[in-house]
């Protein structure tokens, strides 16, 4: 068995090869975006590229430690370094220091340390110990009160700083439960949460409940429910809104139209409950919580967007969205990092050529707006060879992952995976238009050391797991 | 835990379809989409225009006839404006703060941008102060503007002016943007591009805030200033001048050329304006009110007004019955107050008679010409009227009449030279002969003719049959300018032995005894070759005018006047050319009392009438 000895055989060179060729080309563009042609030499460490340059360093001998431990130290110190993770993100909170508004920075030294992308890392580990662990079947209730508090106590702490764009990346372990059997209609609640949330931000809910209603009443027919039933329930909700709106009509203001619209659905319901436990009938039962759900999540939604979110972050969602056009307000941003990888064209201006990074007129040009570079100076094809790395790296991982024996790894390498496709989403979406702009990097990419050690460890320790695989029996 | 294996095709699905979301999205904006090339030039150049000054003018003899003076537009870009102290900006500026307003949205409505013009011309004075306020003031910033300005208010309708360039100007030639200013008319307009120079540009790399960073690739698109080239214009300002006062009290035009070169030397149109009122803020409401005018005083009259040449026509017929030999100078007529053919009757004066060819020039006896016209239109070598006529045309045309001289100068008109077709048209083929066209005999009917082709015919006979195509332009940045066009002798078709008794009755019609018409234009020592005419006017009193050319061997200046609505040729038009003539070779005017005939010429009228 000596590959099973050999860690250099075991370890999958492709992945790595991934890891260095974005590392590399991202620290080529960390430097294009911060020289300006003639001054600085390569090794200019009060620069940003210098800078990253030290902390790839790091992160090569960081790769080495995790490959001299042993790979059964993971599972073993996942929940203490879970633990270690919660009590750095409360210190952060009281002896963080506060920058672009979040309180998510620690300063030790001159360095700048940013706990809650590490946060991710150890999450997925704990996560990992927990969903592996003996008898653990996510369908149970309890199981999913663990698992949901594992993934929302950093979370939670983190939209405290508040840094909203992080907060978001934990529900990409939502994908995780998905790939170890998290039930299928609640993925589906999910999708359907997430349209209802972006239409309720473009038309108002007066209008939004009623379409529910009427959708609801389709879906009950699809699922064999006898027409005279679905009859029923459309004129319980039908009756009494009429009965209202004539009183209304005949002066009396009794009360306002979303109230009507509410008592008539509730009635509807009722009704519809009534029917369901006549039929017996299951699928009644799921339509009829989901509609309940649906009409609380919209209703909420609606108030947290109006009462909690920040301005500017409701102008951002509304700027993605197209409900507001301001290329000079909000919009600036997106519009600027349009005009920079549009003007890359097919084949780029070349390397430190581009104008529009370089002259700042993309904000955050080698943190989160790192791929603007990418497009103006390398164009069409240097933009989509990253885009082809991101995907090899998912699709590599996925099988890798699928190759594992044991439960610990393979839950670990899609924590890994989902993090890395909403990071990667996300980041190159909101530089393209197609997301709001939400401030998180882009993996192996931007600037920052915080960003880069996390990333590196997140797939290193995998790579580690991996490599080990064999010697574990399932 | 294999019960889940296939979700992990979702996952693989995922990524593959995000991957092909974005690298589409890529292509669209990357490839497909051109809009975002250009913002991202705008985004990070700054075009610094430098305006060139605008080049000179001066007359023939070097006389400075427009020079610039310093103007300067306030400009503002509203995307650089920041809050600053509106107070003290509206009272440098003497506006309300309504006013301010009012102007900040509108350069808004322009755009965000953009430069453009905050406040045009402001004074000189309150420039100065603003020029060292200016850093206080954010997104405002001065542009210096071409005003010209005229150190002798004469011959507004030679120079032209310069105005704000027009939506088409800037659609017509990228050279120009929004505020700039542009030769409107005249020679600002025929000479645009010489005058003008050419706009400098600076592509300076900016960054977000609008900071400059450095010339933009070293300064490769950079275009240095070129400033306008000063030009000499064929003009004498002492005759332009002289003529214009003579002119004040008149209706007309006065044009003189220099027969061996083809230079204008004086363009009058009366009335006069002041150039020094077409510039500034208020140009456009002078202009405006100057429309009004009944008098029309923007009209030019020299190049514009097309008239019946009168009995100065009977030269050319003259001219043309000698070359096709239907007469000859011994050629003589009987008069008895007029010509008589078959019920038409063309009424004369009171002369001697019978008269031979000079004699018939020197008393301008409509007889002769009557009978001179049959002729040529009963030419026993054509085969009928209709083919002599067309030759008769051909040698007219050959005078540039009928057509476009072809000046240097904009808005000249043709005037007009009837055609055979054209009688076709009125009276049916064949049915039209000399009775029916006779007016043209001497001078009226169909014919139309402009001043300066006047003043050109009148050069011709000077030069005994050849034209230089009439021009102002002398010199272009102080080098003689010899354009192709402006030196070739355009030859008549008459040959130059037919032009000697012509010339001869010009100069008996002068110089002659009693009878001739033009004696009034007699000076001393000088022999001046002239001819009266008078226009009939459908709408009024007829029109006074006059040709000559002076000395009658080796002409220096041919001219020709008219004068609106004042009867006889003799009157008015001859002793203005004569005292022009004379202001021109001799230096200096001997006759005032002539002088002061004309200067009061249409108060002694008024008198009279009353």
């Amino acid at each position: 068995m000596t590959r099973r000895d050999n860690i250099l055989l075991n370890i999958d060179w492709f992945t790595v090869f991934l890891w260095v060729a974005l590392v590399v080309f991202g620290w080529m563009n960390i430097y294009s975006a911060n020289i300006m042609k003639g001054d600085g030499t390569v090794m200019d460490f009060s620069q940003r590229y210098g800078k990253q340059f030290i902390w790839l360093l790091v992160s090569i001998i960081l790769i080495l430690i995790i490959f001299l431990l042993d790979a059964k130290f993971f599972p073993f110190f996942a929940y203490l370094l879970y633990g270690i993770t919660i009590v750095t993100l409360l210190a952060v909170l009281v002896f963080g220091k506060e920058i672009n508004g979040a309180k998510s920075w620690f300063v030790i030294g001159g360095f700048q340390f940013q706990p809650s992308e590490f946060a991710k890392l150890f999450t997925a580990l704990a996560l990992a110990r927990l969903l592996s662990s003996y008898g653990f079947v996510l369908k149970n209730f309890k199981s999913l009160v663990l698992a949901g508090s594992i993934i929302l106590a950093p979370a939670l702490l983190i939209m405290v700083q508040p840094d909203l764009g992080s907060m978001m990346v934990y529900f990409a372990f939502i994908f995780v439960l998905y790939r170890e059997g998290f039930p299928q209609n609640l993925m589906v609640l999910g999708s359907i949460l997430i349209i209802l949330f972006v239409i309720t931000l473009l038309v108002e809910k007066i209008y939004i409940l009623p379409v529910i209603w009427i959708i609801a009443l389709i879906v009950i027919k699809l699922f064999k429910v006898p027409l005279k039933s679905v009859l029923y329930i459309f004129a319980a909700g039908i009756l009494p809104a009429g009965i209202l709106v004539f009183f209304m009509q005949s002066g009396q203001q009794v009360m306002g139209y979303e109230s009507v619209i509410l008592i008539s659905i509730a009635a509807s319901l009722l009704f519809a409950l009534i029917i369901a436990i006549r039929l017996r009938n299951n699928n009644l039962y799921k339509i009829i919580a989901g509609m309940v759900i649906s009409i609380l999540f919209v209703i909420s939604v609606d108030y947290a967007i109006n009462n909690t979110l920040k301005e500017h972050q409701k102008q951002r969602i509304y700027v993605t969205l197209g409900i507001e056009d301001d290329p000079q307000g909000v919009g600036y941003n997106v519009n600027q990092s349009k005009i920079a990888i549009g003007s890359g064209g097919f084949s780029g201006k070349g390397f430190l050529n581009g104008t529009q990074t370089k002259l700042q007129f993309v904000p955050e040009q080698s943190t989160d707006f790192i791929f603007c570079t990418v497009g103006e100076e390398w164009g069409f094809i240097g933009a989509s060879a990253v885009v082809i790395l991101f995907v090899l790296m998912i699709v590599r991982l996925v099988i890798l992952s699928e190759r594992q024996r044991s439960d610990f790894s393979r839950i670990y390498g899609y924590g890994f995976i989902s993090v890395l496709i909403v990071h990667f989403t996300v980041n190159v979406g909101m530089t393209i238009g197609l997301f709001p702009v939400i401030g998180i990097p882009l993996p192996f990419f931007s600037y920052g050391g915080s960003s880069l050690l996390a990333f590196t460890l997140f797939l290193f320790i995998f790579l580690k797991l991996d490599s080990n695989r064999k010697e574990l029996l399932r | 835990m294999k019960y889940f294996d296939n979700r992990k095709y979702v996952f693989i699905a995922i990524a593959i379809i995000i991957g092909l979301v974005f690298i589409t999205k890529l292509f669209l904006l990357q490839v497909v989409e051109r809009s975002y090339k250009v913002s991202a030039e705008n985004n990070s150049q700054r075009h610094v225009v430098t305006y060139p000054s605008r080049g000179l003018i001066y007359d023939r003899n070097g006389e400075l006839l427009v020079s610039n003076q310093a103007a300067y537009d306030v400009m503002v870009s509203p995307v650089n404006v920041s809050e600053f102290d509106t107070t003290e900006f509206c009272s440098l500026l003497g506006i309300g703060r309504d006013n301010f307003l009012e102007r900040l949205n509108r350069a808004k409505n322009y755009s965000w941008r953009i430069n453009s013009v905050f406040m045009k011309q402001v004074e000189f004075k309150i420039a100065a102060v603003l020029h060292e306020k200016m850093y206080k003031f954010p997104g405002f910033t001065l542009q210096s503007r071409p005003l010209r300005t005229y150190p002798r208010p004469i011959a507004s309708h030679v120079l032209g002016y310069i105005g704000e360039v027009n939506e088409k100007n800037i659609q017509s030639d990228d050279y120009y943007s929004a505020g700039d200013y542009i030769g409107v008319i005249g020679i600002e307009k025929s000479y645009e591009e010489v005058l003008r120079g050419e706009k400098g540009l600076k592509v300076y790399l900016k960054d977000v805030h609008n900071r400059i960073i450095g010339p933009y690739e070293e300064g490769k698109y950079d275009m240095p200033v070129k400033v306008g080239r000063d030009i000499a214009i064929s003009l004498d300002a002492e005759i332009q001048e002289y003529a214009e006062t003579l002119m004040q009290p008149f209706i007309g035009s006065v044009v003189a050329i220099e027969p061996s070169s083809g230079e204008i030397l004086t363009m009058v149109s009366a009335p006069t304006v002041n150039p020094n009122l077409l510039i500034g803020r208020n140009l456009g409401s002078t202009i405006k009110k100057l429309s009004a005018d009944t008098l029309n005083p923007l009209f030019n009259r020299a190049v514009m007004a097309q008239y019946p040449p009168g009995s100065t026509f009977k030269t050319i017929n003259a001219l043309v019955g000698l070359q096709e030999g239907v007469i000859t100078t011994e050629t003589s007529y009987y008069c008895d107050y007029g010509f008589y053919y078959r019920g038409i009757h063309v009424g004369c004066h009171n002369h001697e008679t019978p008269l031979d060819l000079i004699g018939g020039i020197q008393n301008s006896c409509n007889t002769y010409f009557c009978n001179v016209f049959r002729r040529i239109m009963e030419n026993p070598g054509y085969e009928n009227t209709e083919e002599s006529f067309n030759h008769w045309r051909d040698h007219v045309t050959s005078f540039g009449f009928g057509e476009k001289l072809g000046l240097d100068f904009a808005s000249e008109l043709k005037g007009n030279i009837p055609t055979a077709s054209y009688y076709d048209r009125y009276y049916s083929k064949g049915h039209w002969n000399f009775l029916t066209i006779l007016s043209m005999a001497i001078g009226q009917g169909e014919l139309l003719i402009t001043p300066i082709q006047m003043a050109n015919m009148t050069a011709t006979i000077a030069n005994r049959g050849y034209y230089i195509t009439p021009h102002l332009i002398k010199k272009i940045d102080g080098q003689d300018h010899i354009d192709e066009e402006f030196v070739r002798r355009n030859f008549t078709t008459i040959d130059s032995s037919n032009f000697v008794p012509v010339v001869d009755g010009m100069d008996l019609a002068v110089n002659g005894g009693p009878g001739s018409t033009a004696r009034i234009a007699r000076i001393r020592d000088i022999t001046v070759c002239g001819k009266t005419g008078t226009a009939e006017n459908p709408h009024g009193e007829d029109h006074s005018i006059f040709i000559a050319f002076a000395p009658k061997d080796d002409p220096k200046i041919a001219l020709a006047v008219y004068v609106e609505n004042e009867g006889f040729g003799g009157t008015w038009a001859a002793p203005i050319a004569s005292l022009v003539i004379e202001k021109y070779l001799t230096g200096e005017v001997k006759r005032t009392w002539l002088e002061n005939y004309v200067r009061n010429g249409n108060t002694n009228d008024e008198e009279t009438e009353e």
